[in-house]
């Protein structure tokens, strides 16, 4: 009880130091926060993907596509439930700033293979049976205000000229899963290509694979790929989480100095408390010497610096951990589509709260070292 | 008059656990801000010195990049006939019509795959990029199976290395030479014989153009009767605009977010700083209370504080740099998001880059020690020397 109100009472001592250390920690442990859900959002498509699902694209690299007919025979390999197909389209939408990525895909099979894309039955059907109909995602429709019905006209880059699609659908999904994309029909894509290049028509970006058993990946992977050796098209068959990590990996290196980087703010701040705690307890250093002298114990005095470094770094954290939702919140509506998933999620809020208590800790080693091992005498002695 | 600057400096000598954490936080700073900044200066620098400024690229209309363009031989043909194009040594024209494609290759160490640009060029295309030079191993020879690999390619994909092979196009691709393209982006790109590898990947279609310009000032026109031409759906680039066109994205993308996190960080490192000089203010009370008495005025003491925190700005500030120019002995590799493809780039420090470094912490320094200086100045002589 006496130690609480001591602690208390030495902490607002000086109020203006105890307030701009309070500051300090709240903007550390905000930015570690958000450094750590920027990288979560670079994950968030593998995270999201199925276990039920394989890529099978072609072996030399994405920019090679593979012919159509595939489709049956991957179809008919043992294991195999059902099979999509989906082109990148990579067009322009107004400008090159607005950017979004849109696939041509097999309509009817895509949507009944990725069954986490809510859409209304009606939309559904009206998206279904309009060959040049298009959905896109909840996020999408929202930041360029779009409503079923209109006109969404980009300009291709890998098709050329100009594409009009209309919207017919807005699908819905949970916050886990991309709501910032854009499907459209492949045929309509296909009938086009077939007109202007003639030799680039039935061709598709990549087969996506549904399982019957999700346990027998490895197996289907193995047969899809064994079936096309040798063939002029050679394919690469993995689950859709490697095929979307696949993609993490080739921008590691930012990723990796993000990382990094989120812990640099916290050494940052480490440094500035436990500077605050040092001169506190060099201020402190005849009353410290006072109370052992009263009998106290080299140890509680320690306890009652580690106490008041411990009560500013976790005051500091909470208030950052309550900021950060609102704050990443308001950065996702900034950025729109460039990170289509970005929320805080549970483990980084527990992170937070860690990198608080560590600098606490790291701040009140040396004073309480310092504190306890000093001889009364010349803690008495010591002018701060 | 002001105070000896001898004063401030001992000052802060005095504390030097307290000056330390509170320029090794700035420092912290200092030193993000200036990798960052250097990250994208050795980005542009790699993709600007990519391209020789009378060279010029010729793809499909919006197609960007290399990668996606497609340019026909009839086409190829008209842009050929072209007259402002320049003549070699031994008659030919200076026109590369080349082959740009991806090829999924996997690391040595990770064994992770990444997108690696194979290009197949003429042999003129070798002579319109000066830059390119041979280390190790000889040429490829036109009509066969042997490629030639940037330097840093060879050292980090697997099969790459001299003497060994790639596979892909359904065919065995040995290595025949290295090459350095002194730090420019064909140092993460694999050559081979054009001709080849159009059969090889089977296509009809060249990806681009690289042709030399007679007269650089032609440019403009050039450009306009390439992009007039009805038979023609192709524009034309001078190759350093085509390669700083390259990289802005991805150097955009560091430089925003290096500073927005500097600058976030840089709050933690100001408000350190605060503390320090307030303290600092604090224990010197009696001695500011005497220095006043003796004849030096409000502003002698305000400058004096303030210098104290620039000081520990600058110390934190060329620590920061310091630490920061050892990450020029860095190479850094990832995959540019506008192509698609792994490039390889150093960071890389500039004049601009220190300065800026050194205002951000002088600024720091004094964001800092402001509000503290300005108390000092305001104490009142009699309350100051009864602090005592």
């Amino acid at each position: 009880m006496l130690l609480s109100r001591l602690v208390a009472k030495n902490a607002f001592r000086h109020k203006l130091r105890t307030a701009l250390t309070v500051l300090g920690i709240v903007v550390a442990i905000t930015a570690f926060g958000l450094l750590r859900t920027i990288v979560d959002a670079w994950y968030a498509g593998a995270n999201a993907s199925s276990s039920a699902r394989l890529v099978t694209r072609s072996a030399v690299s994405l920019v090679f596509s593979l012919p159509l007919t595939y489709a049956q025979k991957i179809r008919q390999v043992d294991g195999v439930k059902g099979v999509s197909w989906a082109n990148w389209f990579g067009g322009v939408y107004i400008s090159e700033r607005n950017f979004f990525p849109q696939f041509a895909v097999d309509a009817a099979t895509y949507l009944d293979i990725y069954p986490e894309f809510v859409l209304p039955a009606a939309e559904r059907k009206a998206f279904v049976t309009d060959r040049k109909g298009a959905v896109v995602g909840r996020k999408l429709a929202e930041q360029y205000g779009w409503k079923v019905g209109d006109t969404i006209p980009l300009r291709g880059t890998i098709y050329s000229g100009n594409w009009n699609f209309t919207l017919r659908g807005i699908y819905d999904a949970d916050k886990g899963v991309d709501q910032s994309t854009m499907y459209f029909h492949w045929e309509y894509l296909n009938e086009s290509i077939r007109k202007l290049y003639p030799r680039r028509a039935d061709q598709a970006g990549v087969f996506v694979v549904q399982l019957k058993d999700p346990a027998q990946a490895a197996e289907v992977s193995a047969a899809i790929d064994a079936m096309f050796k040798n063939s002029l098209a050679e394919t690469l068959t993995e689950t859709e989480k490697a095929f979307q990590l696949s993609f993490v990996a080739m921008t590691e290196a930012i990723l990796l100095a993000i990382q990094a980087v989120s812990f640099v703010v916290i050494v940052i701040i480490m440094a500035v408390m436990a500077n605050t705690m040092a001169m506190t307890a060099r201020e402190r250093g005849s009353e410290y010497a006072t109370l052992k002298a009263l009998g106290f114990s080299g140890g509680f005095v320690a306890r009652l610096i580690l106490a008041e470094s411990l009560g500013i770094a976790l005051a500091g954290g909470s208030v950052a951990i309550l900021l950060t939702v609102p704050i990443a919140r308001a950065f996702a509506d900034q950025m729109g589509t460039l990170f289509p998933i970005f929320f805080v999620s549970e483990e980084t809020m527990l992170f937070q709260a860690i990198a608080a208590l560590g600098v606490g800790l790291v701040a009140a080693a040396f004073p309480m070292w310092r504190t306890a091992s000093v001889r009364i005498v010349d803690g008495l002695r010591a002018v701060a | 008059m002001g105070l000896p600057f001898a004063y401030i400096a001992r000052n802060i000598a005095r504390r030097r656990l307290t000056t330390a954490l509170t320029a090794g936080g700035m420092a912290l700073v200092v030193y993000v801000f200036a990798t960052v900044l250097m990250l994208a200066a050795g980005l542009e620098a790699t993709l600007v010195a990519t391209g020789q400024p009378d060279n010029v690229v010729v793809i499909r209309r919006a197609s960007q990049t290399e990668v996606q363009s497609g340019v026909d031989r009839t086409q190829a043909g008209v842009v050929e006939s072209l007259p402002d194009i320049a003549v070699g040594g031994e008659g030919q024209k200076l026109v590369s019509k080349e082959v740009v494609v991806l090829i999924n290759l996997p690391k040595r160490e990770s064994g992770k795959a990444s997108n690696v640009v194979i290009r197949g060029v003429m042999p003129v295309g070798v002579e319109l990029r000066p830059q390119v030079k041979l280390v190790e191993g000889r040429m490829f020879r036109p009509g066969t199976a042997e490629v030639i690999a940037g330097r840093s390619i060879a050292s980090r994909f697997q099969g790459a290395g001299l003497g060994e092979t790639l596979r892909f196009a359904s065919a065995d691709w040995t290595v025949v030479g290295i090459f350095d393209a002194g730090r420019t982006g064909f140092d993460s790109e694999i050559w081979g014989d054009s001709e080849q590898m159009m059969q090889a990947f089977r296509r009809l279609a060249f990806s681009a153009l690289v042709l030399r310009l007679a007269d650089t000032e032609r440019f403009d026109a050039v450009k306009q009767e390439i992009e007039s031409d009805p038979r023609l759906t192709l524009e034309a680039k001078r190759e350093t605009r085509f390669y700083a066109d390259q990289s802005e994205m991805l150097s955009k993308f560091i430089s925003y977010l290096g500073t927005t996190i500097s600058v976030i960080f840089s709050v933690g490192a100001v408000i350190g700083a605060m503390i320090t000089m307030y303290a600092s203010v604090a224990s010197r009370t009696a001695e500011i209370g005497t220095l006043r008495a003796l004849g030096f005025s409000r502003t002698a003491i305000l400058v004096a504080f303030l210098l104290e925190a620039l000081l520990l700005g600058a110390i934190g500030g060329i620590v920061g740099l310091v630490a920061a120019s050892f990450m020029q002995a860095l190479a850094i590799s990832t995959t540019n998001f506008q192509t698609f493809a792994e490039l390889a780039f150093t960071f890389k420090l500039t004049p601009r880059i220190v300065v800026a470094s050194l205002v951000f912490a002088l600024a720091m320094g004094f964001v800092g020690g402001f509000l503290p200086a300005a108390r000092a100045a305001r104490l009142k002589i009699v309350d100051a020397l009864r602090a005592a």
